[in-house]
């Protein structure tokens, strides 16, 4: 591309072309220029002062220099939440991606009826984060839920899962790792790019499954799990539906299911502290920038580019 | 073998071109290889897969189930027999809130067409901007629009609200709305782009030399190709909305307004521990859009996150 452009200057084309061009594209880029601009910088740079200030939106805000970030350090809360929050996420992502990838290898290469299985796992990827499976998680876990019957067949005494504060956050757990579906589509997509001469020509050398797996699909699939992993974090670390459905708004109980965005939402729009939860919103910003850029980094020492293609 | 689509088994085809082989050929390497695994590992591979499935899908059916059944019947019977068909738990859950669910549907309707909408238009002009148009600091914009894809919404939130409310839009749709047709999701940006990138550029040559301008390179050649980007964009859409709740619950605090997951929220929080049919019911309800998205539309689904995923 700015190859191209060189050569269009070297070869002296007319600059109303360019300018044109430079009319063309500001027009069609028009609206998400305005949206960047009111919906997602302005506002972002809105939070930034806000989190100096105490706001509550009935008064104005009132500048109270870094106080916002010190009560950071005592708010036992948001201990909690950062807590609650990153157990739930690196307990969780992982197990997923395993199912995912574990699942995406099975299915892989000829198997009959893959599209349905494909299908039944793929679905609650769609369902798992709406309100009405949230309600159905409550029942599920609860003390006469399905999980107890269930348990009651093999002789198991139950309990209240949701209400006890030991297990309230495993089943939030177990609802994400539900939603494995959509990464493994992501790995099966990816599996199909793993040429089959690979595994031929180690067949040939007299490698058995086993290490097929381990020297070819796996470094070659490094890519994808990359991306799944940063997505997933990502992700992971904004769920608040569930959590918030579950506790019914409070993040109980005793906040072992106190997620940061749910603590964030009773801050900033239950307790009106729209100062602190800005300050909140920033370091959960800060906190993911820089999981995502350790992962970034810590890829290069994993993650395998194929440069063949 | 059954169907499978055509465009997600790419691999013969750019198989064939690394190694010299035609295509068929390679998926005839391939029936082979997979012929020479054991039945016995197949069978058992049938077994771990059907298994898993029925044990991912277990609750879900068996909230289909229990939504016909009376409620004090419903933690009693873990089994998925329609041994009842009660239908008292629609008829009642769908009065059972100030309003009737026909209400929450049509605003979850209405927000849910005004983003697709949005989406579509917004998304679509700025993605041919990126794809087809040179400008100035091209590569700078196009990394700002890739970060927006990964700011988390708490970010901005507060401010927006704060904005929104001054402009007296909260308890209105506008707030849900009007973000989508300034194209705030990027990531459909993005997926448009690398579908526009995927058309030949010979097309809007011919269409420039016969005179054609941006306007209508854009409206008549580059628009018609990308049906399929639109409807991923659609469908994609439709669900993230429909189960969206974090932005609902902020913007719209009126009963009137409420879109259907607030009417969840609100109808388990009215419920306490009492009929848990009606409850269910209504979530059944609620799921019945996603899942005929997911019935008709699966090909997209699959096909957008297998593009987007990989490229």
């Amino acid at each position: 591309m700015s190859a191209l452009g060189e050569l269009r200057r070297v070869k002296g084309q007319p600059v109303s072309r360019q300018r044109k061009q430079n009319k063309a594209a500001f027009l069609f880029l028009l609206p998400w220029f305005i949206g960047l601009a009111l919906i997602t910088i302005g506002p972002m740079v809105a939070s930034f002062a806000l989190s100096f200030t105490r706001y509550n939106l009935l008064s104005p805000p009132r500048f109270i220099g870094f106080e916002n970030y010190v009560r950071m350090f005592e708010d036992e809360r948001l201990h909690k939440a950062l807590a609650v929050t990153f157990q739930y996420v690196f307990i969780s992502v992982p197990l997923q991606l395993g199912l995912a990838l574990l699942l995406a290898i099975v299915l892989d290469r000829g198997l009959r009826g893959l599209s349905l299985y494909r299908s039944a796992f793929y679905l609650p990827s769609l369902l798992g984060g709406s309100v009405a499976i949230a309600i159905l998680w409550r029942q599920l876990f609860g003390v006469d839920g399905l999980v107890n019957v269930v348990l009651g067949w093999v002789g198991i005494e139950g309990q209240g899962w949701i209400s006890n504060p030991e297990t309230a956050l495993g089943t939030l757990m177990v609802l994400n790792v539900w939603t494995f579906g959509a990464p493994m589509v992501i790995f099966l997509a990816g599996l199909r790019q793993i040429p089959v001469m690979y595994y031929e020509a180690a067949s040939v050398d007299g490698a058995n499954r086993r290490q097929q797996f381990r020297h070819i699909t796996l470094p070659m699939l490094t890519p994808i799990i990359f991306f799944n992993l940063i997505l997933q974090l990502i992700g992971a670390f904004q769920s608040f539906t569930q959590a918030f459905v579950v506790s019914g708004g409070t993040g109980g109980p005793v906040d072992s299911t106190l997620f940061y965005t749910l603590y964030l939402y009773q801050q900033g729009f239950t307790s009106l502290n729209m100062g602190y939860a800005s300050a909140m919103a920033w370091l959960l910003l800060v906190i993911i920038a820089a999981l995502t850029a350790i992962n970034f980094w810590a890829s290069k020492y994993w993650v395998f580019y194929d440069d063949q293609d | 073998m059954t169907k499978t689509d055509p465009s997600t088994d790419r691999a013969p085809m750019t198989e064939s071109v690394v190694t010299g082989l035609p295509p068929e050929r390679i998926r005839e390497q391939r029936r082979r290889r997979n012929a020479f695994r054991k039945p016995v590992t197949s069978v058992l591979r049938h077994v771990f897969l059907i298994t898993a499935a029925v044990l991912m899908l277990y609750p879900v059916i068996w909230m289909v189930v229990s939504s016909f059944r009376p409620t004090e019947l419903i933690f009693r019977d873990a089994g998925l027999v329609f041994d009842s068909f009660e239908i008292s738990n629609y008829v009642e859950g769908w009065e059972a809130l100030t309003y009737p669910f026909n209400v929450y549907l049509v605003n979850s309707g209405l927000v849910v067409i005004g983003s697709i909408i949005g989406n579509l238009v917004s998304c679509s002009l700025a993605a041919y901007a990126f794809a087809r148009l040179e400008f100035t600091g091209k590569r700078f914009w196009f990394a700002i629009m890739l970060l927006s894809i990964m700011l988390p919404i708490h970010v901005i939130i507060v401010p927006q609200y704060v904005l929104f409310s001054q402009l007296g839009w909260v308890n209105t749709f506008l707030p849900l709305i009007v973000p989508k047709l300034l194209a705030t999701d990027a990531f459909f940006i993005f997926l448009m782009v690398q579908f526009i990138r995927g058309i030949p550029r010979e097309l809007d040559e011919a269409a420039r030399i016969d005179g054609a301008g941006h306007p209508r390179i854009f409206l008549q050649i580059i628009l018609p190709l990308m049906v399929p980007a639109l409807a991923t964009t659609t469908i994609f859409t439709f669900i993230w909305t429909w189960n969206d709740f974090f932005s609902q619950l902020i913007f719209l605090t009126k009963p009137g307004l409420y879109t259907v997951p607030l009417a969840l929220n609100a109808f388990q929080d009215a419920q306490s521990s009492t009929d848990f049919g009606e409850l269910f019911a209504m979530s059944v309800v609620s799921l019945i859009p996603i899942f005929l998205i997911f019935l008709f539309g699966q090909r997209f689904l699959i096909k957008g996150i297998a593009t987007t995923g990989i490229k």
